[in-house]
């Protein structure tokens, strides 16, 4: 079958690799229909995360059809359209049993600080991903959920991380009526947070970023400010400002370790590795929220540690909220959410490209050519 | 002296201001109390193992999933098995980690060759999306190196002189 396969940082081809086997009585084998390059298939891509082994197949976003069954599945047949969370959750963890998918303790040997992901370093379990014309899904009876008959696929593929990530940063920041919400970040995790953060009542939503296609694209796609704080001189400064000198009720984090603007963060973490990616976007949500707000991150950090103004929390009293998204836990209210025309995920794909030309696919969103903002592959 | 665990129900005070409702985690965790009778779950069948995984130390074995893609291997592979000796606190988990991943590239072009294959990078880098959607950057840094490696070969067959 054709797959992604990774051959060191910023090198990824297409070629043919062994069909995926059941190798648990609750597996699946999935035919994959849509894949997406996520924001942090770029960490992986750029060789930001370790364990990243050259051969691995990349991509957590996916859907499919259901081609093969294990002995043990019950809820899914063949034929079935699912799409697949990118968290691999058994269910019956003291974590899976209390909601929290993302953190499940059966499906991750090689690091207890995450649970199984599809294709993301064996730092997340060593699983190959969807970036491919077959995945093996563990854990069947759990995770994958049927398509409803009337949704569209592009939508389908966008359920799995984006829109229950960015839904999740909006709920972990407890936004109220009445709030004003900074997001940092306007990919599309970013720009969807800035689009469900209106479904909790706030007053202002502002998007921070420095490609101006992208805050523009936010502008329209999620109805909220947008600034470039290339051109701001101080984003934290304006942000006190824009908020009576005060500060935003919550910051969402939605960069992770590849974030721009400080020269530090960026020579010590991007550069040198000197702590795990740069942590600017988190240092300027915790210096933007008000004295007792709410910083929720779901951007992607690596091991081991990252430079932010822990002092800052314990004095302004920031709460300080985080996860994977629990993409199960989400997705009934979430698909309500698309169905009834209420949120249009597939809008912000902007480039369908066919499974073989995957290096050209992973260059564009990297290098964010022909204003990129998410990108499907097409197996 | 060893560390006895107390009957703490019989400490004065114990529990007495505790508070359910206060749960911060909540909705992204839905408080059952699992996490105190943890070890009385039902474990998933167990995935065979059919290739060399390494796990954790942090914890007692392998999870009841796992994926199977690229085994350790070859020097990268022997780094990363003593990388897995260490804690995930410890730099010396995750420094031993990035320079397997860097080895590992090294090792995965000897294979291309070794198969016949003569990687293409510049296939592989995407460079033919820059080419279509950066025509300028693309000659922008193609006439740079240019100049950088005028520059160079003019300094050191000056030095030769």
């Amino acid at each position: 079958m054709l797959a992604m396969n990774y051959r060191g940082p910023y090198r990824v081809r297409a070629e043919q690799k062994p069909y995926p086997e059941i190798e648990h009585p609750n597996d699946a084998i999935v035919r994959v229909l849509r894949s997406c390059i996520c924001g942090s298939d770029l960490h992986l891509y750029h060789g930001m995360v370790p364990d990243t082994r050259v051969g691995q197949t990349f991509g957590h976003e996916f859907i499919g059809e259901v081609e093969e069954i294990g002995p043990s599945v019950q809820k899914l047949k063949v034929g079935d359209k699912v799409l697949v969370p990118f968290n691999i959750a058994c269910g019956v963890c003291p974590f899976c049993k209390q909601g929290l998918y993302g953190n499940c303790h059966e499906s991750n040997p090689m690091a207890t600080a995450v649970g199984g992901i599809f294709g993301y370093s064996h730092t997340a379990g060593g699983y190959d991903g969807g970036q491919a014309e077959y995945a093996r899904v563990p854990y069947t009876d759990v995770g994958p959920t049927v398509i409803p008959p009337d949704m569209d696929l592009d939508d389908a593929v966008l359920l799995t991380d984006v829109v229950p990530t960015a839904y999740q940063a909006c709920e972990m920041g407890g936004i109220k009526e009445g709030d004003t919400v900074v997001i940092f970040g306007a990919g599309p995790i970013g720009i969807m947070a800035a689009r469900c953060a209106w479904f909790f009542g706030p007053a202002r939503v502002i998007v921070i970023d420095h490609i101006e296609y992208r805050l523009e694209f936010a502008r329209n796609y999620a109805k909220c400010e947008a600034y470039n704080f290339k051109s701001l001189e101080d984003p934290v400064l304006f942000l006190k400002k824009t908020t009576d000198w005060f500060g935003a009720d919550v910051c969402i984090d939605a960069v992770g370790c590849e974030a721009e603007g400080n020269t530090l963060q960026t020579l010590t973490g991007r550069i040198a590795l000197l702590q795990a990616g740069s942590g600017t976007a988190l240092q300027w949500a915790i210096n933007s929220v008000k004295k007792g707000g709410i910083v929720s991150v779901v951007g992607v950090y690596g091991p081991p540690y990252n430079m932010i103004p822990i002092g800052n929390i314990v004095n302004k009293g920031i709460t300080l909220r985080a996860n994977q998204a629990s993409v199960k836990r989400l997705l009934p209210k979430l698909i309500d959410h698309v169905q009834s025309g209420r949120l249009s995920p597939k809008d912000i794909i902007t480039h369908r490209i066919p499974l073989k030309e995957v290096s050209d696919a992973y260059n564009i969103f990297s290098s964010k050519l022909d204003n990129c903002i998410k990108t499907v592959l097409i197996p | 002296m060893e560390n006895e665990r107390t009957d703490y129900k019989n400490i004065p005070g114990w529990g007495m201001d505790a508070d359910p409702e206060n749960e911060p985690t909540y909705p992204m965790k839905n408080y059952t109390g699992d996490d105190h009778q943890r070890l009385n779950y039902t474990r998933p069948p167990l995935q065979p193992e059919s290739v060399e995984i390494l796990h954790s130390n942090e914890r007692p074995g392998l999870t009841a999933v796992f994926g199977t893609s690229s085994p350790p291997s070859g020097l990268s592979g022997a780094i990363r098995r003593y990388a897995f000796q260490h804690s995930e606190d410890r730099y010396r988990h995750w420094i031993p980690l990035i320079l397997a991943d860097r080895i590992n590239v090294i090792e995965g072009i000897v294979d291309d060759i070794k198969k016949g294959h003569i990687p293409n990078f510049f296939a592989e880098r995407g460079c033919a999306a820059d080419w279509k959607y950066n025509r300028k950057g693309v000659l922008q840094k193609a006439l740079a190196i240019a100049a950088i490696t005028a520059i160079v070969i003019t300094l050191v067959s000056d030095k030769k002189k």
